[in-house]
């Protein structure tokens, strides 16, 4: 105990650790809380993010589905602005895929390589790092930023919800995975995994908009297994997925929706939920005020 | 592993060219079909259209729903025991089927790419009302989904201007055809 509050107490000495920050649409607009407690755990946990600048889309579904051309030059532009020397951190997973992909492509082939290098007028930088969000765990230990770490969500039942993000193209599945992380990560901060079986299940993604009842059917039927095994909440990977729990459930008095940003700016103390929780459309508040995680 | 005659090559020819995936070791185990969260939309399952291409049928593939409603989602393609990137066979059959102009199962799944392609076009974003409203015009069909327009417009969900790159030459680079 003595150990974590002389860390705890240090935490400014800790060495501040830069990464260059792709947010993507979805995270700059609809799930724009998804990156304000971002943003606000990085800064607590002494991570500084600088916004890539100008970043365009990744292409997200729509580019693969229909223009290759379009699918390689949308993400191959934003590998091409990001900074030498440090790692680029995507939150996204669906951005991420489409990221990682294309630059473990343009790795491998030369040719692609050339087309990069006179298309944006740079040499192609080998060595960037491109990492998850979810990584900065590799990094970082949480006990160095929290005194009594297992106090902080306590007795909330937390449903951890990954979508597709666990699943990889095989040209990735010899890349980092996130298997665990969310229960890992909360289940240290004290809050009570729920296993549920239904944790990988995809959202539907555009489906929502283009076949709202297919989407409908399965977010349903995610969001009634959480609660059928006990879960308080759900809390996302992803701001997709959360958009997508939250519009397409038609369930009675679903369950609340949090982004895993949210839970882990809430554990380090930040205050700032006023910004965040009028943008859910099943609002959090009641249930962390019953846990005493919000006064 | 299927050996067709050369008459039934064509189709699976090209693609394994353009993306090299082998799918003809595909085992139709079922593993995708199985695990697939959207095969109730579809009218092959993922293996059937493998199938349909290992039978030579093209038309049959391009025309199928199967290779609309997969979202990519990954979970038949991890789990697949030959390791086959099934949702890459499932861009490049829609990439065929728009190129050769076979009558679409899914016209408002492409109308809705098209609408998100137009906007990163525009801005080098997307931006989801401008998005929601043309797919909504094109379909005709702007009444259903008004409430859970309105429910996102006031939680702001939905940005009423877009949020836009600064080189707008970089976005004609990007969408060039050659």
């Amino acid at each position: 105990m003595e150990k974590s509050l002389k860390r705890n107490d240090n935490t400014d000495q800790l060495e501040r650790m830069k990464f260059s920050f792709f947010p993507g649409c979805s995270l700059k607009a609809s799930g724009h809380e998804n990156t304000l407690s971002l943003l606000k755990f990085c800064d607590k946990v002494n991570v500084d993010l600088i916004e890539l600048e100008d970043w365009n889309c990744c292409g997200s579904s729509s580019a693969h589905s229909i223009d290759h051309m379009v699918s390689q030059n949308l993400p191959m532009r934003n590998i091409s602005l990001a900074p030498k020397g440090i790692p680029l951190m995507i939150a996204c997973p669906s951005c991420l895929i489409r990221m990682k992909s294309m630059y473990l492509k343009i790795k491998k082939d030369k040719n692609l390589q050339k087309e990069y290098e006179a298309l944006w007028q740079k040499p192609f930088d080998d060595e960037l790092e491109i990492i998850h969000f979810f990584e900065i765990f590799d990094r970082i230990s949480l006990k160095d930023y929290i005194y009594d770490p297992k106090g902080k969500l306590k007795n909330i039942k937390v449903a951890p919800y990954y979508g597709c993000m666990l699943s990889m193209p095989p040209e990735l599945r010899l890349e980092k995975n996130y298997y665990g992380v969310m229960e890992k990560t909360l289940s240290k901060l004290g809050a009570d995994m729920i296993s549920y079986g239904y944790g990988a299940r995809c959202c539907g993604t555009y489906l929502s908009a283009a076949k709202p009842k297919l989407a409908e059917k399965v977010v349903n039927e995610i969001v009634s297994k959480a609660m059928e095994a006990g879960a308080e909440c759900l809390v996302t990977s992803c701001a997709m997925c959360h958009l997508n729990l939250e519009i397409r459930c038609t369930l009675k008095n679903p369950i609340p929706v949090l982004h895993f940003s949210e839970l882990l700016s809430m554990a380090l103390g930040v205050q700032d939920q006023k910004k965040w929780f009028p943008r859910h459309i099943v609002d959090p508040v009641p249930l962390l005020q019953k846990r005493g995680l919000l006064t | 592993m299927i050996d067709l005659d050369d008459s039934h090559k064509s189709l699976l020819d090209e693609i394994t060219a353009s993306s090299g995936i082998d799918f003809s070791s595909c085992l139709h185990c079922k593993t995708c079909a199985n695990g697939c969260p959207f095969l109730e939309g579809m009218d092959y399952p993922p293996n059937g259209v493998i199938r349909l291409i290992q039978f030579g049928m093209e038309e049959e593939a391009l025309k199928s729903s199967t290779i609309w409603v997969c979202v990519g989602c990954n979970t038949c393609s991890s789990s697949c025991p030959m390791a086959i990137d099934i949702p890459a066979i499932m861009d490049i059959l829609r990439h065929k089927a728009i190129e050769k102009g076979v009558k679409i199962a899914e016209p408002d799944i492409l109308n809705f790419h098209t609408e998100v392609l137009n906007t990163v076009k525009k801005y080098g974003r997307t931006h989801k009302l401008e998005i929601m409203m043309r797919y909504k015009l094109k379909t005709m069909d702007l009444l259903s989904d008004m409430g859970m327009g309105l429910k996102m417009l006031k939680k702001r969900k939905l940005d009423l201007t877009p949020s836009k790159i600064q080189d707008k030459k970089a976005i004609g680079k990007i969408f060039k055809k050659k």
